[in-house]
């Protein structure tokens, strides 16, 4: 065990599920999202709803999605800097079926009208899990290098973005498909022992099947 | 499983402190040379120092209005002298209460072990540091002592209020103190073995109420006690006085009276000091405000 675990992290306070774990969440939605968002809806269920404003998880997460990290000081002024910034964010609360009780449904837009929708829980001491992105199901920790692959689900993607991965010398270390339904689009999850060089994303980027690959660097 | 007996251990046949055995140690499994492991734990104590400062602003005050200036309050006692049990004790106190109403109003703080009891720590070390005119490399060795406790804890039982209560929080930043302290002070490492045992018997069944479920009130003021707890502990330790029941076998036993606390008890805010006329009506306004 580290013993930055115990002694750390370095965070703005007052809580590690509502604060810091938001902020988590926030960069997570905002990393899957192509350049700078200018508008967010963020639903909040449960406590997030309940006890949200006093542990500031609203500013947490509205900071966490302008990509500042939890220990940066500017996150109890995130929300006049989203506005400095041009980011339109409005909160909601929300009631979702069987949901964590510290979760937050994040859907962001860009300037060029692209949107992801995240579904994330501040499961305790800061860590996450990341449920969902545009609706299908995914489990993310966001403590390894993960990549997102969205695809079209037919025969040899699978083989192939992890034959490519096998060829660059990439080791798999979790791996996770999900699909609306039987030939539609399909969503791959690989968590990755290693950050890959960005050629390696690119390569995978020009599959004939492959409409987005997204790599996600370890969060902090 | 890492445990106290076995730091203990290692450190009396190497006849060194506890913090050069877990420094050895995770110099080794995070494969870093030790300089750079002492400069991270270094950047942690500035960081609480930051802390204690900000938090002594008398203006200072949580998004409810729940806490906030008691730090300045008990500061300024205890710089004019006038504190009950000398300078070290007033500071000691204001220094928890500082970097909880710190972390309280969303400022910066090192989770040592966790945001709700990121006061015992500081308060104990910086104090002892200005008191006893220690080095600074004097209190980041300490923390490491802390650090190795905290992992045999975190590892053993839990460091986590929603599982443990208070005393999984508090207890565990308190007994962390208690045996840092220890060896600041020159103890040896049982002493520091005797400190953090003490300190976490004196507060086994500490539940985690947290009026509104903010962590303010009663967190912050736990912190006060938990600096208290720590300096008794080690006060004790460093005069010879032995914990009967050794630290690890305290540790587990914490983790089991956690697992019997019921869940109202846990976090929750359903139980305690939430559950009062005064708490229940605190949670109400506040909940009714948080919808506006």
């Amino acid at each position: 065990m580290n013993v930055f675990d115990v002694i750390g992290p370095v965070m703005i306070g007052p809580s590690s599920s509502h604060t810091a774990g938001a902020v988590r969440i926030g960069n997570m939605a905002g990393a899957l999202l192509p350049g700078e968002p200018v508008r967010a809806v963020i639903g909040l269920h449960g406590s997030f709803a309940k006890t949200g404003r006093g542990h500031g998880t609203d500013r947490a997460l509205a900071a966490g999605i302008m990509g500042m990290l939890p220990s940066n000081s500017d996150i109890p002024r995130s929300l006049e800097i989203a506005k400095e910034r041009g980011l339109d964010i409005t909160f909601e609360e929300i009631e979702l079926d069987g949901a964590h009780p510290n979760t937050a449904l994040i859907q962001l837009w860009n300037r060029q009208g692209d949107t992801v929708t995240v579904q994330g829980a501040s499961v305790g001491g800061g860590e996450i899990l990341i449920n969902s992105i545009d609706g299908m199901g995914v489990e993310i920790t966001g403590n390894q290098p993960t990549l997102l692959v969205l695809h079209r689900d037919v025969p040899g993607v699978i083989a192939g973005v992890t034959n490519y991965l096998a060829m660059n010398g990439v080791n798999i270390g979790g791996f996770k498909l999900s699909r609306r339904k039987k030939g539609d689009t399909a969503l791959m999850t690989l968590e990755l022992d290693e950050l890959p060089d960005e050629s390696v994303t690119n390569g995978i980027r020009c599959f004939p099947q492959i409409s987005r690959c997204v790599l996600i660097a370890p969060l902090q | 499983m890492p445990s106290v007996a076995g730091y203990v251990k290692k450190a009396e046949e190497q006849k060194i402190p506890i913090s050069q055995v877990i420094l050895a140690e995770q110099s080794r499994e995070q494969e870093q040379p030790r300089e750079v492991l002492e400069e991270k734990m270094r950047q942690m104590l500035q960081v609480m120092q930051e802390s204690a400062r900000e938090g002594e602003n008398p203006e200072l005050r949580s998004h409810s209005g729940l806490t906030g200036g008691a730090a300045s309050k008990v500061m300024e006692r205890a710089r004019q002298g006038e504190s009950l049990c000398g300078p070290y004790f007033g500071k000691a106190v204001a220094r928890a209460l500082a970097v909880s109403e710190c972390n309280a109003c969303m400022g910066r703080i090192v989770a040592a072990p966790t945001a709700g009891s990121c006061g015992i720590l500081p308060a104990a070390l910086l104090t002892i540091m200005e008191e006893k005119g220690l080095s600074e490399e004097k209190a980041v060795m300490g923390l490491f002592t802390a650090a190795g406790i905290g992992t045999v804890i975190a590892s053993n039982a839990t460091v986590s209020g929603a599982q443990g209560g208070c005393q999984a929080e508090v207890g565990s930043a308190s007994a962390m103190a208690a045996a840092a302290i220890v060896e600041m002070m020159g103890g040896t490492p049982q002493m520091c073995a005797n400190a953090c045992a003490i300190a976490l018997k004196n507060v086994l069944g500490l539940v985690c109420d947290p009026v509104a479920g903010l962590v303010e009130v009663p967190c912050v003021k736990r912190n006060a006690m938990g600096v208290v707890n720590a300096l008794a502990a080690a006060e004790m330790a460093l005069a010879g006085v032995e914990s009967v029941i050794p630290a690890d076998e305290v540790i587990l036993a914490m983790k089991r009276v956690g697992n019997t606390l019921p869940a109202t008890l846990r976090e929750t805010a359903e139980g305690g000091l939430a559950d009062t006329p005064t708490g229940r009506s605190i949670a109400q306004t506040f909940f009714q405000q948080e919808i506006r």
